[in-house]
């Protein structure tokens, strides 16, 4: 159920960023959701795409160490509050969190929107969410959102 | 089985070498008094002539050679014998701007190949074997020497010279290459190709490898052995003596002969010039007692380690010389501590990282900096930062336990340092003193 986000080693240098965005142009790749983690000489950049093995072969033969990791993705109403009904649920189950980034969604509802959650065990925190009526999205379900 | 190029020699008594070794000093110090006007300023400088020189327990009396004094004799100066009587000269990379250039007669060549020969059978090679000699061809003696070798062993020679990496990999499996002669760090580059083509050692017909012209460690033959499914021997020289094969690795894999019928070695202090006790770690001095047109008397190497003269199973009686912690010319003095880049490699190799690293060295505020550069590899990379910087604070803490010193740790794109085809570069060193 859970969605693989690529997870990219990256040089904390100027024009390291736009090098690997440069490939996933060229391959013509779409990034849905894109996050970065850095310290002070490394990064790791967190892409969500459409089509995981696609976008991992290609990285790969560009020279990148690229690691898929499992994340969450949930829809929550686009609205004062959105997020904070998902935390509760993760916080009442003591499920831990990592990190999380958007997602952007260029379907026609407005009123909704999707977050990338990374944390300490994604399937409790799937049931949880499904539990409480909150829509967890799929690897499929990403390119039509 | 052992195999050996020349038994006799190579498996002579002490007494034996001892005497070939006083009738060739003898002969080489009459030699260089004679044709070599450098010297024998040198030696009246010293107060000695070659009346003094009765046998190796003489040699101490004369004076030292240095890599100043082939400087300042270049380019003809040391030579031993007219042009018209060499015929070929080979030359170092100069990369540290003092280019030495050296001078061989065909006899000189020959004795040469010889002392490679004897290092091939020593790996295990025959007749039988295919050798590529992945060294540079050209100025370099590693292609040269390994080549010339490879033809007395009578070995099938493939002489594909270093670099392009897939024509070297297509050789070694279409030809089924059996040995491999190159710079182990382009071994372990090769080695990392192969892998990444989904190679497996069964799949790589090596079964020897004879790496030299770089210090390097045991924890990367461990790597290049295991990725290659080979054996992976030593070999030791320099060009101011010929080049490869002064000393050789056997079936031992732990010290090196010394081909002691052609060179005599020394361990001195290299501070005080004294000569130590046999077993004493210090600076190698070789003496090349019948290469005539560069002969090389007491030549200060900068190399620093230890001989021992232990029994050998494999049956050879000459000297071992343990593998050098480095050239002191290697050698970085960080914040007053000696560093040698070997050193460096052995505790990257021992955290799980791969041998491609580069030194910075920098000062800032009249304090030097030291910054290891590391390639990023695929088994260390997680998505989780605080992993990756646990296994960099663990690198720093084990850089530090070894070196005494603290060193800065980057992580970098794979394949971002430069890899050597020829020798690679380890060390930059920025400070302005």
């Amino acid at each position: 159920m859970s969605v693989k986000q690529v997870s990219v080693f990256m040089e904390n240098k100027p024009g390291k960023m736009c090098e690997m965005t440069d490939v996933l142009a060229e391959n013509n790749i779409n990034m849905r959701g894109l996050s970065l983690a850095e310290t002070e000489g490394f990064g790791i950049v967190r892409i969500i795409v459409d089509d995981v093995y696609e976008t991992t072969t290609i990285l790969k033969d560009a020279g990148y160490i690229n690691k898929l990791t499992s994340v969450v993705i949930a829809e929550l109403p686009d609205v004062p509050g959105g997020l904070n009904q998902i935390l509760k649920v993760f916080a009442s189950e003591k499920i831990n969190l990592e990190y999380m980034y958007a997602l952007s969604s260029e379907g026609s509802s407005f009123d909704k929107a999707y977050m990338v959650f990374r944390v300490s065990d994604h399937k409790a925190a799937e049931a949880a969410l499904t539990r409480a009526g909150i829509r967890v999205v799929t690897q499929e379900d990403i390119s039509s959102l | 089985m052992e195999h050996y190029y020349q038994k006799e020699i190579e498996c002579a008594s002490r007494e034996q070498i001892l005497e070939i070794q006083n009738q060739k000093l003898k002969e080489q110090v009459q030699h260089v008094w004679d044709n070599v006007p450098y010297y024998r300023k040198k030696m009246e400088k010293a107060g000695v002539s070659p009346s003094d020189i009765n046998s190796v327990e003489d040699l101490h009396k004369l004076p030292f050679l240095s890599k100043k004094d082939l400087r300042d004799a270049y380019p003809y100066g040391l030579c031993g014998v007219p042009a018209k009587d060499c015929v070929r000269i080979h030359s170092t990379s100069g990369t540290t701007g003092k280019r030495v250039v050296a001078f061989y007669t065909q006899g000189d060549i020959d004795l040469w190949e010889d002392c490679c020969a004897r290092a091939i059978m020593a790996a295990g090679g025959t007749a039988d074997d295919v050798v590529q000699v992945s060294y540079g061809y050209g100025l370099f003696t590693g292609g040269a020497g390994l080549h010339g070798g490879s033809h007395k062993v009578g070995s099938l020679t493939i002489p594909i010279s270093s670099g392009n990496t897939e024509r070297q990999i297509m050789f070694i499996r279409d030809l089924s290459a059996t040995i491999i002669c190159c710079t182990p760090s382009y071994a372990a580059y090769l080695a990392e190709s192969m892998k990444e083509m989904g190679l497996k050692p069964e799949d790589i017909p090596l079964k020897a490898g004879i790496f030299g012209a770089e210090a390097w460690s045991e924890e990367m033959r461990k790597d290049i052995e295991n990725t290659l499914g080979i054996k992976a021997f030593d070999i030791y020289g320099l060009t101011e003596l010929s080049g490869p094969g002064v000393a050789f690795e056997c079936c031992e894999q732990n010290g090196m002969h010394i081909n002691e019928d052609h060179f005599i070695a020394e361990i001195i202090d290299p501070d005080t010039e004294e000569v130590l006790p046999e077993g004493s770690q210090g600076e190698l001095v070789f003496t090349a007692i019948d290469k005539k047109a560069f002969p090389m008397i007491r030549y200060r190497t900068r190399d620093i380690c230890k001989l021992s003269r232990e029994k050998c199973s494999c049956g050879r009686t000459f000297v071992k010389m343990a593998k050098p912690m480095g050239r002191s010319d290697d050698m970085l003095i960080i914040r007053g501590v000696n560093v040698f880049p070997s050193q460096i490699e052995t505790v990257l190799l021992e955290h799980g990282y791969q041998a491609n690293y580069q030194i910075i060295v920098g000062r800032v505020n009249n304090t030097d900096t030291l910054d290891v550069h590391v390639e990023m590899t695929p088994e260390m990379f997680t998505d989780n930062v605080m992993d990756i910087t646990k296994a960099q604070n663990e690198l720093v803490a084990g850089l530090k336990s070894m070196l005494g010193i603290k060193a800065k740790v980057t992580l970098v794109a794979p394949k971002s340092i430069t890899r050597s085809e020829g020798k690679a570069v380890r060390v930059i060193d920025n400070r302005k003193i």
